[in-house]
């Protein structure tokens, strides 16, 4: 691109915002509009990475060719956006929200700040990811695919907080009898890893493409050892992950492992929680209100995204070899998402209050 | 050694790849966009990157980079002008120019002020860039050896900065430092998630206040509205003095100054975690204890914006590093570049640890096109800079409404809630509470910024410690007694000592008479009941969360004490006592035609109005009855400069994809941009 196209983008932006907001065309058309794509985070998570890698792609997949952009309304682990999020209604079809798998736990345990309710917002694309746990080389010498064989010793976690995503690999660990001290307060799992690098923190854990980007580097220079993926969801069961093929899932360890077991109350929240933070991690939003019609036009928009002949080679770097959901099936990605058992949800409740004091009130 | 032979050959690769004539004028566009951008107070990188996010993808990789850098490279150097000029703090890199920036300008020296700020970005972007380009070839083990204590350690050496600036009255910065960390603890703690003085009923405080509007609400809402009551120009002359060649000369005589405050400045800059609010602290404290006469700091000292404007642009090559080598952002500006990075292209350029490895000639491009848009951006701004300095010569009335109009919309780009209006007149009512009796405001600022990392440095050193000390005792002394917390201790006290002895000297706040006892105790005591309030607060955090109020409580009590001790030599000490400094009673303030409260009233009603009607109807209002009535303009000069502000602000927002904070009346019907 040119400068002078760089000049006339801009210009033409410009001039279109300034025009007032044009009448509403019959058919569903976003020619000179701006669509605005709100991330509920900051500009350094995941969610801000898979929003600027969809953002360009959906703007030459939806009709008229609008200008995606993407803002960033961070606050409260995304709990403000999302409140944010419930009082808007449609307008002209203008508005899309992302969400994490950090918004989807506090709504399902009941976290007071939240005010939103995923029953009234239409999804039209929902995205997962794995993930991957590490020790660092000293421990890992002695790992052998059971949780015993490093149960010895104590470990030290850099974590964002234990009612967010960690709460997956924290209630993992425990669950093979690790001893893991989270060190909470770390603002993303960047500073995670950091902290591992540093040799503060003795095991980490990392989503599969910041796995991929900076853990992977690890491993090879023999500081990291690779524990156990997530793992996949086929169906109802737990497979290894595609990404991954030659890692055990954490089921496997877990198998392996004497006293862990892969039924039972504990599995059940672990898994249902693993099922809501992991394979539906991040979904795209419409507000409530919005008419079918442009809900089948941004659903089309997206499965024109995903259908690209170049898709699966530039976003396995950037988000991951994972499905893309899109229409119904996005719906029924989030309705696995947020239909944790009761059970499951007083577990972990009570749990959490037992090993950390946290009490949602 | 053998690190740079292998380097040799990516920098002749580094150049060829910069020295086209599209790469250099993408460059130039960006350093333009970006000096536009800057400006503005508290739109930063950030506004720019989102801007030309959208046509990263798929890109020329080194044209894209050539665009971005340019843009990142010099929104530290534009800011200079507001906080030069006006006396508002652009972003955190400028906060602490604007102690003796602001006051060259009262003195009419705004153009000498403003040159040497510039000489001093230019020259410090410079040798940040020669550092790097030897620096990030051996950066990545020295990154990783600063662990949390060696950031608190660099934290505390911040904070310890307060000695410098505590003023005339040790206490009163010890309390005023204390304070503002308090008001940096509102809000939900990072580590366990208890709220302190916040409820989940105000959700906007479980966020805690943002830096821009206590930056703002600090030092330029007091200024502004001292300067309406004046009814005068900013530069007490109305005319200006040196121009821009004595400021450049200003800056050749501090040269040396200015090489120690940029190497400050890149190694602050390198280490992740800490970002850039600490460096012109550190930098300025460092200017104040090498220069011998220290009698004019705080009223017009040309070092003292020499000093840090040296760092500040040194800061960004440093932040660099991290960024580069780690994948990981040191601010959110550098996160959006990260992103965008991964767009240029076909995303074969990937920021993290195989930078070093496969992209080493794109790694010196980077640092290289920083050092040339530094050059590009500050020879724009010193030709800029004369014409610019002559807004201080203009009837501040005729100013006051456009930037009371900026600095609204500044404070609501922070967090996009009607409540930043109302935190910003809140934290400006503190600030001039503790300009009007010499509270030491820098001192606040410095305690403000820093709570969030004192906060969870001291927490996660503390716990990552004590999980050592059980292994066994060395292995937890060798954590927390590194060769280089020690260095930073021996540091740290020295500059204390040295601060304290100095500090008398220093009068941030210029030479304020003293007067009667009543209205400084009663200031303390509010002050006090606060804390107490705070103490208490924190005290019923239960024991679990331990780590949400171990701060809070520790900090609280040692202000409080302070406070308390204040109290004790003010009912001791006779009236006119230095420790009863107050501005109402002689001096610029005192003598001014109007008062403290019809000047905050224009301020309030704006904030008002935009709470009924949204904030470009209310600024229509505001503006023309502001220009009307208070600069008493005629009816048609009064609406066109109404139209000039209006549209101006339109443009700006327009053209970022800003929204405006909407009222009452956007809650009942749905209005067209811009009255949304």
């Amino acid at each position: 691109m040119s400068i002078k196209q760089i000049v006339q983008h801009t210009l033409i932006g410009t001039v279109a915002t300034l025009s007032l907001a044009a009448p509403a065309a019959a058919e569903v058309d976003f020619s000179g509009k701006t669509i605005e794509w709100i991330i509920p985070f900051s500009e350094t998570g995941g969610s801000a990475k898979w929003a600027n890698f969809f953002a360009p792609l959906l703007s030459e997949a939806l009709p008229g060719q609008p200008t995606v952009v993407v803002k960033f309304m961070p606050g409260a682990g995304s709990t403000k956006g999302a409140n944010w999020f419930q009082e808007q209604t449609h307008k002209d079809g203008t508005l899309l929200f992302g969400t994490s798998g950090s918004t989807q736990f506090p709504y399902l345990l009941d976290d007071p700040r939240v005010r939103y309710e995923y029953a009234d917002w239409n999804p039209v694309m929902a995205s997962g990811t794995g993930g991957v746990a590490y020790l660092n080389a000293e421990d890992g010498a002695n790992y052998d695919g059971t949780g015993s064989s490093v149960a010895g010793s104590d470990y030290i976690y850099g974590s964002q907080g234990a009612t967010r995503l960690d709460l997956v690999p924290l209630l993992a660990w425990q669950m093979l009898g690790m001893n893991v001290e989270p060190v909470f307060g770390i603002k993303g799992r960047g500073d995670g890893r950091l902290m591992f690098e540093r040799g503060e923190a003795t095991i980490d854990y990392q989503t599969s493409s910041s796995y991929l980007s900076g853990s992977a580097e690890l491993v090879a220079a023999g500081t990291a050892v690779p524990m156990m993926s997530w793992g996949s969801l086929d169906g109802d069961d737990i497979v290894r992950d595609p990404t991954f093929p030659d890692m055990p899932t954490f089921m496997e360890v877990c198998n392996a492992t004497d006293g862990c077991e892969t039924s039972g109350e504990q599995w059940d929240a672990w898994k249902a929680f693993f099922i809501s933070g992991f394979p539906t991690q991040k979904i795209a939003f419409l507000p409530a209100g919005t008419p079918q019609d442009v809900i089948d036009t941004y659903t089309a928009a997206f499965d024109a995204v995903r259908n690209r002949d170049d898709f699966a080679e530039i976003s396995a770097a950037r988000v991951g070899k994972y499905p893309v959901y899109v229409g119904d099936e996005a719906q029924a990605a989030l309705a696995t998402a947020i239909s944790v058992p009761d059970s499951a949800k007083a577990f972990v409740k009570g749990w959490l209050k037992d090993a950390y004091g946290v009490e949602l009130k | 050694m053998e690190a740079i032979t292998q380097a040799l050959p990516a920098f002749q690769e580094a150049w060829s790849l910069i020295l086209q004539p599209a790469v250099l004028g993408y460059l130039l566009l960006g350093v333009v966009m970006g000096l536009a951008i800057g400006v503005f107070p508290g739109l930063g990188g950030i506004a720019g990157l989102s801007l030309v996010l959208p046509f990263m993808f798929g890109m020329d990789p080194v044209m894209g980079l050539a665009l971005m850098i340019g843009m990142l490279a010099v929104v530290p150097t534009s800011d200079t002008f507001a906080s030069v000029l006006m006396g508002i703090p652009g972003s955190s890199a400028s906060q602490a120019t604007v102690l003796d920036g602001f006051p060259l300008a009262r003195n009419g020296e705004a153009a000498r002020a403003l040159a040497a700020a510039f000489s001093a970005s230019l020259f410090g972007g410079l040798v940040g860039a020669m550092f790097l380009t030897v620096f990030i070839l051996v950066a990545r083990p020295i990154v990783l050896a600063f662990g949390l204590p060696e950031m608190l350690m660099v934290t505390v050496l911040g904070l310890s900065m307060v000695a410098v600036l505590a003023g005339r009255v040790p206490l009163k910065g010890l309390a005023a430092a204390g304070l503002g960390m308090m008001i940096g603890t509102i809000g939900e703690a990072d580590a366990g998630g208890s709220l302190r003085m916040a409820s989940y009923d105000l959700p906007y405080l479980t966020d805690g206040l943002k830096l821009v509007i206590v930056g703002l609400g600090i030092f330029a809402v007091p200024e502004i509205v001292s300067l309406l009551r004046q009814d005068t120009t900013i530069s007490r002359s109305a005319t200006l003095g040196a121009g821009w060649s004595a400021g450049v000369r200003d800056w050749f005589a501090n040269k040396w100054l200015s090489v120690r405050c940029s190497i400050i400045g890149v190694v602050v800059g390198v280490i992740p975690g800490l970002g850039g609010s600490v460096v012109d602290w550190i930098a300025y404290g460092h200017t104040v204890q090498t220069t011998p006469d220290k009698s004019r700091f705080g009223k017009g000292e040309i070092r003292g914006v020499i000093g840090p404007e040296s760092s500040n642009n040194a800061k960004e090559g440093g932040g660099l590093v991290p960024t580069l080598l780690f994948g990981i952002p040191g601010s959110g500006s550098m996160a959006i570049f990260i992103g965008a990075v991964a767009l240029l292209g076909t995303g074969e350029i990937e920021v993290g640890p195989n930078m070093l490895k496969d992209n080493l000639d794109v790694t010196y491009g980077i640092v290289w096109l920083l050092a040339l848009a530094n050059v590009f951006g500050t020879v724009i701004c010193i030709m800029a800079a004369g014409g610019i300095a002559k807004l201080t010569t203009i009837r501040f009335t005729l100013l006051a409404p456009f930037l009371l109009m900026l600095i609204a919309f500044a404070a609501f780009q922070s967090g996009q809630n009607f409540e930043d209006l109302l935190a910003l007149f809140v934290i400006g009512l503190i600030g001039i509470f503790l300009r009007r009796f010499d509270w030491s405001r820098p001192a606040f600022l410095i305690g403000f910024v820093l709570s969030d990392s004192v906060e969870n440095f001291s927490n996660q050193a503390f716990q990552i410690a004590s999980f050592r000390f059980r292994k066994d005792f060395d292995t937890g002394m060798d954590y927390v007694f590194s060769p280089i917390v020690m260095t930073l201790i021996v540091i740290t006290v020295l500059s204390v000592v040295v601060g304290i002895r100095q500090s008398k000297r220093i009068m941030a706040e210029g030479d304020v008479a003293s007067g009667s006892k009543r209205a400084p105790i009663i200031f303390l005591l509010v002050i006090s009941a606060y804390l107490i309030i705070a103490l208490i607060n924190a005290n019923a955090i239960p024991h679990y969360a331990f780590t949400d109020k171990v701060v809070p409580l520790v900090i609280g009590s040692v202000s409080l004490v302070a406070c308390l001790v204040l109290l004790v030599q003010m009912l001791l000490r006779p009236e006119g006592d230095t420790v009863f400094a107050d501005k109402e009673v002689a001096g610029e303030d005192a003598d001014a035609p109007g008062s403290l409260w019809g000047a905050l009233a224009w301020l309030a009603a704006l904030i008002a109005a935009t709470w009924l009607v949204g904030y470009i109807l209310a600024l229509s209002v505001f503006l023309l009855s502001f220009l009307r009535w208070r600069a008493t303009l005629a009816w048609p000069r009064a609406a066109a400069l109404t139209a000039c502000g209006i549209a101006f602000m339109c443009m700006m927002a327009g053209s970022l994809n800003r929204d405006f904070p909407p009222g009452l009346l956007q809650s009942v019907f749905d209005l067209p941009w811009p009255l949304t």
